[in-house]
């Protein structure tokens, strides 16, 4: 059975955002021309993702830049949703996207559109930017908009399809303070409407007794929230990086949450760069999350979603690029092959492993889990 | 409240004038250094991001792929 469990099914969009989001730079140029061939490895919490992903950009003339992706995730998964539910599924999921950037003077506008397929989820994604560079090319602010329609399948029922639609609103803004350091201003407003719970995820409420039994989850059917980020980047008196972002966000769900990030860049033996990161995550939970209901139909909205609990995680993250053919070779000005190893730690305040036998309900142990992602790719600057 | 029109009037009067770049264009090598970019390699920033909204109840503002000095 196709259980989808991973509430992000119905966050797919943010990875459809992400290859179509502005690309900020601090001059009004096209980007380079490039392809990179990457493959992507996740496991943890008894889930495995992997897969490819081509990213090939290219300019046209003297003003247009095209950009294209294939995306892949091959899926496995025995989740603690999965198992406390149903039984491991295996999933594919394949993303195309196609964009252009448009460069005019000091202004770049940028159009993208996003697919993604999967058995019982289809999306699609449109956005569109401008970018201004201004100031003698100090500060750039960027404005953009996304829109997304998709539908919601089950597996057990193909005549289910229900409608959601998101659209993402944001502003940025780079700014040039001296030679040697630079800040970005992010805010972003996201809209969702439509069926936006999860329709194999339950929740679960007393018995009364010492167990408990499951209903479905009900979430409302809009979904506003509020994200800013502010980022830095220093560029040490010897030639390396240091970098700090920090990030809030808040939603019409109750949910609030914090990050930051720190990351160091060092280039080494000529032909290498070295790059470390450690990223802290803490959120708060939505206003109609439970562990444990008191009883059945306990509220209107009703969620055990494990991402809408309290929780936070630590992630560490090393990263090595070789360079090579710096000097060109054949139609390709020069590459490199990188590698990337992050490793996670999240610990859940108020949601407990109901897989774990032998508690009653609402005594069970917290739950935790690891995971490690593996990034490999080559790129090519031609 | 005077002096606060006065600054206010000078502040306006500022923005509306064309700005000196206090960094110039020659001055942007260390911007430029590919190390400078908050995302360096597009595909896998794209790829992280994706982690962290599926990881994350949070979204959005998460930088996007790119970035760079393009002082070149």
């Amino acid at each position: 059975m196709g259980v989808v469990v991973v509430t992000r099914r119905l966050r797919v969009w943010g990875l459809l955002g992400a290859l179509s989001t502005l690309t900020i730079t601090y001059a009004a140029v096209l980007p380079e021309d490039r392809a990179d061939l990457l493959y992507h490895y996740y496991s943890g919490g008894g889930v495995t993702i992997s897969g490819p992903s081509l990213l090939v950009r290219k300019q046209v003339g003297q003003n247009f830049s095209l950009v294209a992706n294939q995306y892949m995730d091959y899926i496995t998964s025995a989740s603690i949703d999965v198992m406390s539910y149903a039984s491991p599924y295996k999933e594919q999921r394949t993303q195309q996207s196609l964009g252009v950037d448009y460069l005019n003077g000091k202004t770049t506008m940028t159009a993208n559109y996003t697919s993604s397929i999967e058995s019982d989820y289809k999306a699609g994604t449109t956005s569109f930017g401008v970018t201004q560079s201004m100031f003698g090319d100090l500060t750039t602010v960027t404005l953009g908009y996304s829109r997304g329609d998709d539908i919601v399948g089950q597996s057990t029922d193909p005549t289910f399809a229900k409608p959601v639609t998101r659209q993402n609103f944001q502003l940025g803004m780079s700014q040039i303070f001296t030679k040697s350091f630079l800040m970005n201003f992010d805010l972003e407003t996201i809209t969702d409407e439509g069926y936006l719970h999860n329709p194999y995820r339950n929740v679960r409420y007393s018995d009364g007794g010492t167990g408990y039994t499951l209903q479905s989850e009900v979430y409302p059917n809009t979904h506003i929230s509020n994200t800013v980020a502010v980022r830095g980047k220093y560029y040490l008196p010897y030639r390396a990086a240091a970098e700090a972002e920090v990030r809030g966000y808040g939603d019409s769900w109750g949910v609030n949450a914090v990050s930051g990030m720190v990351g160091y860049t060092q280039p080494a033996w000529d032909d290498w760069i070295l790059e470390f990161k450690y990223r802290l995550y803490n959120q708060g939970q939505a206003s109609f999350y439970s562990d444990l209901f008191p009883y059945k139909d306990a509220q209107n909205f009703l969620a055990r979603d494990k991402e809408l609990s309290a929780y936070s995680y630590n992630m560490i993250t090393a990263m090595a690029s070789y360079e090579f053919a710096k000097g060109g070779w054949s139609f390709i000005n020069k590459g490199s092959v990188n590698l990337s190893l992050s490793h996670f730690q999240f610990d859940y305040r108020d949601f407990r492993d109901i897989t774990v036998k032998g508690y009653t309900a609402g005594n069970e142990p917290l739950y935790k889990f690891s995971s490690n992602v593996m990034q490999f790719f080559l790129s090519i600057w031609y | 409240m005077r002096l606060t029109i006065v600054v206010l009037l000078c502040l306006l009067g500022a923005g509306c004038s064309s700005v000196e770049p206090w960094v110039k264009p020659y001055e942007r090598a260390n911007l430029s250094d590919p190390i400078m970019s908050f995302g360096r390699d597009p595909v896998s920033s794209a790829y992280m991001e994706h982690v962290y909204e599926v990881r994350e109840g949070a979204r959005g503002a998460l930088g996007g792929a790119g970035g760079g000095c393009g002082c070149n």
